[in-house]
């Protein structure tokens, strides 16, 4: 299991909120951060891996820890 | 702000064709009494729901017999699973279908699992197609009553290989029930199946009609509870003007499939080649050759899709969302899941008979306004 550099907690924010958030956060880490985002709305698990898909940048995979679910991207460019 | 009206959701539910206002006005006069009975009333009744069966076959390439009327294509939808459930219940109790069915056939499949069934589902690719392999092994498996495949997406407009999936299911002897409600009286149908339903408001019909077509020989079995008429298939008395209006614009609508397909293709073809030109970060979704002639989806990164669905009510345009927001359910489109692609800030245009060029224009030149505004609203540019 990966272990992220930082979290971001979208927890409670509707689509398109938790890829706004990772879209805004992602340009401030080094390139080869992990950051994991934290969102329960189920439309994140379709739309942060496609953002990913969509901007080049790596989607790691999903956990469902006791945090809920939560979305893993690293920085690639 | 008023601006005039253009209708761009047809696949949910199309504007009445001028021949089905004219039947249905006819058919309250003429046909208002049940047609089951033996007085003079009922028989014109009788004739006229002849007259619609033999029409709607004749579309459909079947026999009159095979045909029944339903009260919508929701539940022609239910009983074509439940009842091809049923018909082969010694064989088995699994039911393979598509992750991209319509929900009423979701929702059948729910009440079947609950009821100690199985379902098997077939994942599609990233432009909405089936994955023929997986289709193939699941109706191979040992146990499978009835497989069920959309003739085409209602939300991306994909076609399906239907005919493939039909060869797969003949192989192993497992009927196949085709819901068609996107492409009867707009494609020609798909060869194959032995179970098929549609609606007639996405043709240009009335609401509240829904067919449903069983080949002789199916082993189907009413899931209702009896009822003689529509040959025991749907329970309750048809809404003959309706029905009779739906058969009237189906044959219409059929007459002028093909022309209207070609137009529409190319409007289609239009719309999707400007959004991705002229709207930064959208995703258009579905196959863009193999697919519907009058439906296209796209998504816009970073826009609210009940946001953008009223933005564009405002300026006079009715399109439909898969948005998570949109739907009551709060979850996303389940065929966009399926498929892998961006479901917020979606957009479905659906064209018809009265959409026109210039319609579509108009669309064209307000939407990258509109979409742009969202986005400033929500500082999301440059994202
Ligand atoms: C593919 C498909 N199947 C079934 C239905 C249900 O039809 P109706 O609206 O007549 O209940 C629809 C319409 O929403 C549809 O698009």
């Amino acid at each position: 299991m990966t272990v992220p550099d930082e979290v971001i907690d979208c927890r409670g924010q509707r689509c398109p909120l938790p890829v706004i958030a990772a879209a805004r956060r992602m340009p401030e880490v080094p390139v080869g951060t992990v950051v994991r985002v934290l969102a329960d709305d189920p439309a994140a698990a379709v739309d942060i891996p496609a953002w990913c898909r969509m901007r080049g940048q790596e989607f790691l995979g999903s956990v469902n820890g006791p945090d809920g679910p939560a979305y893993d991207v690293r920085r690639t460019h | 702000m008023s601006a005039s009206p253009v209708y761009l959701d047809a696949a949910t539910a199309a504007p009445m064709h001028p021949v089905a206002r004219q039947a249905l006005l006819a058919a309250l006069d003429d046909g208002w009494a049940d047609p089951g009975k033996l007085y003079t009333q009922a028989r014109r009744a009788r004739q006229l729901l002849d007259a619609a069966r033999e029409a709607t076959a004749l579309t459909l390439g079947v026999r009159a017999d095979e045909v029944s009327f339903t009260p919508s294509g929701t539940t022609a939808a239910h009983g074509a699973v439940l009842g091809g459930l049923k018909g082969r219940r010694r064989v088995g109790s699994t039911l393979v279908h598509s992750a991209i069915e319509h929900s009423a056939v979701l929702h059948a499949a729910e009440r079947h699992v609950g009821a100690g069934g199985t379902a098997t589902v077939v994942p599609v690719d990233r432009l909405g197609r089936l994955d023929l392999t997986a289709w193939s092994t699941a109706v191979r498996a040992p146990g499978v009553a009835l497989a069920a495949l959309i003739t085409a997406s209602h939300e991306v407009g994909t076609v399906q290989p239907v005919a493939a999936a039909a060869a797969a299911c003949a192989d192993v002897g497992v009927p196949l029930y085709v819901d068609a409600a996107q492409s009867v009286g707009r494609v020609p149908l798909p060869a194959g199946w032995s179970v098929l339903t549609a609606s007639a408001h996405k043709w240009g019909g009335p609401p509240g009609v829904g067919v449903l077509a069983v080949r002789k020989g199916v082993r189907w079995e009413s899931p209702w509870p009896a009822d003689e008429r529509e040959g025991g298939r749907t329970p309750g008395v048809v809404n003959l003007p309706a029905v009779v209006a739906a058969a009237a614009s189906l044959r219409a609508a059929a007459a002028d499939a093909a022309a209207e397909a070609t137009r529409l293709t190319a409007l289609v073809d239009r719309v999707r080649e400007r959004v991705a030109a002229e709207v930064p970060d959208v995703e258009v979704v579905g196959d863009p050759v193999l697919r519907l002639p009058h439906l296209v989806t796209f998504s816009c990164l970073y826009v609210d899709g009940e946001a953008l669905l009223h933005a564009l009510d405002r300026r006079g345009f009715a399109v439909s969302s898969g948005s998570s927001c949109t739907s009551s359910t709060l979850r996303p489109s389940h065929v966009l899941e399926a498929m892998g692609v961006l479901s917020h800030g979606n957009v479905r245009v659906s064209l018809h008979r009265e959409t026109t060029e210039a319609d579509v224009e108009r669309f064209l030149t307000e939407l990258p306004g509109i979409v742009a505004g969202l986005r400033a609203e929500a500082g999301v540019v440059g994202l």
